[in-house]
């Protein structure tokens, strides 16, 4: 059936309303790159520039100038994002792994106590967590970092999701059938299987470590630990704030997640909204 | 497959094998889901439990953990007589509203439009609107706070440019733009900015939760009632609104949580730490909310006691509102 499109003025104006919304959405990503190229001084001009200069190196020389150790923060974030998503994948694979095939007694209500850690609000765990970290000897260690996001119900969610649809039960009999362990089960015949969901997981996991802000706040008390967010904040103070230059580190802090977005924008969007849809 | 095939056994040798192994079908279910439960208990429950123990004393964590004293209910008390808690639970749900609401109200309708009228943009317009939400808000809300500065904000260069547009010798617009460039960072205009962020960082977040909704709704019901000659904003009022129920439900919980624990974007837009440390929240604290409180009594004023009672009557708050919109909810369909 063909359909003409044909528009009136109520659509038009629906057009362009939805149009300025995503100017609205990009705009400051627009500027914080544009901002990223130009001195302090092009940027406190009026009008501010709309276009890229050719600062970017000078504005990431006073970032290194304010911020020493942006390399190593840099690092660090980096470090801590791929060691949480190689153990979220590993752990997480293995407890969805779990819950879609065996059964097992208190499976469900197991599976219930998984997913209801979601409701507990981040802000509840911020000061019994600078205590534990400090019980442990873990303050200004990266693996006070990512030992507490190592194994996300989110994660678990999505895998046992994954596995339960994608994996033939009568796969894995026939794998035990031939001798295959347990976890040599897991090791051999899920883990190749689970691809598409690894690589959710993972974007989404390496992405909310990438971002994480509370836990480094209150963990990380030398500047050369930090991460990139709680470097970029310390930026912000007393005396003239360079723009430039704080564009400048939000653009490599923020260019990662671009990358994986435009990357894998649909998966991405599918994975996270996934655990409020189906939880 | 090929690693299954250099594994097969023969069976006598697999079943000696099976005896001796203590990952058997029945253990290896609990073994596989331990990781999560022994990480939550140590990094999750531990500190939910250990925080309610801390709200019954006072602690100042540099005294070490001997220096905790029981004081009964005398933080929740002073927590719930404190002025600058009722102010910062006044900002909180300020901004959730002013926020929270037109993140919906803005979301419905634009996913309503992507849904009917975009086929193939749909999925790049919709990643356009959610990508501030994967975005670290850290970095953004830095970037928000140079364009919002007030002399040479872009924000406030584009307000008064736009009331100095000329038609023919007239500035129609001169009545709705300011003059002057405004200060955002008075009192007044705090909560309004943070608002204004929230709300972009979340509407597209809504708008995939509420498009997700629409995709399920049967394409024929709409067929039908155009059949029947029921116009575009008709099938809208009676077809989708009434079917997105359990999805606005869902999502305004989501908005409810969310937004009563901010922490990230006020922390930011209104400088971090002042001067000392102590002027959390921006001029007048206008922008202090009940997270930053919590964290400014703990980390600033080194009261884990009484930052302990903030955590958990935010949290009855958060529960309690989560339970007034269920029973709203319920109540009227």
């Amino acid at each position: 059936m063909e359909r003409r499109i044909i528009l009136d003025p109520g659509q038009w104006i629906a057009f362009m309303v939805v149009a300025v919304g995503a100017m609205i959405m990009l705009g400051p990503f627009y500027f914080m790159f544009v901002f990223a190229t130009h001195s302090n001084t092009d940027i406190l001009s009026v009008p501010p520039p709309v276009w890229f200069g050719g600062q970017f190196v000078a504005n990431v020389q006073v970032l290194l100038d304010k911020l020493p150790y942006f390399w190593n923060n840099l690092g660090v974030s980096f470090y801590v994002a791929v060691i949480t998503t190689a153990l979220n994948l590993f752990f997480c694979s293995l407890a969805g792994y779990a819950f879609a095939t065996y059964e097992f007694r208190f499976k469900n209500l197991l599976f219930m106590i998984v997913m209801s850690t979601l409701l507990i609000p981040p802000f509840l765990g911020m000061i019994p967590t600078t205590l534990i970290m400090t019980l442990f000897g873990w303050m200004n260690e990266p693996r006070a970092l990512y030992l507490p996001m190592a194994c996300s119900a989110l994660g678990v969610f999505l895998m046992r999701q994954y596995i339960s649809s994608a994996i033939p039960r009568e796969l894995l009999e026939a794998a035990r059938m031939d001798g295959c362990g347990e976890f040599a089960t897991f090791r051999h015949i899920v883990l190749p299987l689970t691809g598409p969901a690894m690589g959710t997981l993972g974007l989404i996991t390496f992405i909310t470590s990438w971002n994480n802000f509370m836990t480094p706040l209150v963990v990380m008390r030398d500047m050369e630990m930090y991460t990139v967010p709680l470097a970029l904040r310390a930026l912000q103070g007393s005396g003239q704030v360079p723009w430039g230059a704080i564009c400048a580190g939000s653009s490599i802090a923020v260019a990662p997640l671009l990358i994986i977005f435009i990357l894998a924008s649909r998966r991405l969007i599918e994975g996270m909204t996934a655990g409020a849809l189906k939880g | 497959m090929s690693a299954v095939m250099e594994r097969r056994e023969t069976p006598a040798t697999a079943q000696v094998k099976t005896r001796r192994r203590w990952l058997t079908r029945k253990t290896a279910p609990y073994v596989f889901i331990s990781p999560f439960f022994i990480l939550f208990a140590v990094f999750g429950l531990f500190p939910l439990l250990f925080t309610i123990y801390l709200s019954f004393h006072y602690w100042d964590p540099s005294t070490g953990l001997g220096g905790m004293k029981w004081v009964g209910f005398e933080n929740f008390t002073f927590v719930l007589t404190d002025d600058w808690f009722h102010k910062s639970l006044y900002n909180t749900f300020w901004i959730a509203l002013v926020s929270g609401v037109p993140q919906h109200l803005a979301a419905i309708p634009l996913a309503f439009f992507l849904h009917t009228r975009l086929s193939r943009w749909r999925n790049a317009v919709v990643g356009l609107y959610f990508l501030p939400f994967i975005t670290s808000t850290v970095a953004i809300s830095l970037v928000f706070t140079s364009l919002f500065s007030r002399d040479y904000g872009l924000i406030n260069v584009l307000l008064t440019q736009m009331g100095q547009w000329e038609i023919a010798g007239l500035r129609p617009l001169s009545w709705v733009f300011p003059t002057e460039n405004i200060d955002w960072n008075d009192p007044g205009y705090t909560k309004w900015v943070i608002s204004f962020v929230v709300w972009w960082r979340y509407v597209g977040w809504n708008t995939v939760l509420y498009l997700s909704a629409l995709q399920t709704i049967p394409k024929d019901l709409y067929e039908a009632a155009s059949i029947d000659g029921a116009s575009r904003r008709q099938q809208f009022w009676h077809i989708t609104v009434p079917l997105l129920r359990p999805m606005m439900f869902l999502a305004i919980t989501l908005s409810i949580i969310g937004n009563l624990q901010l922490f990230e974007e006020p922390f930011i837009l209104t400088g971090g730490l002042g001067p000392g440390g102590t002027s959390i929240g921006g001029p007048d604290q206008a922008g202090k909310t009940a997270a930053m409180h919590m964290y400014a009594t703990a980390y600033i004023e080194s009261d884990f006691g009484t930052a302990s009672a903030v955590a958990w009557l935010l949290f009855l708050i958060i529960a309690m509102m989560t339970w007034a919109n269920n029973k709203a909810f319920k109540e009227k369909s």
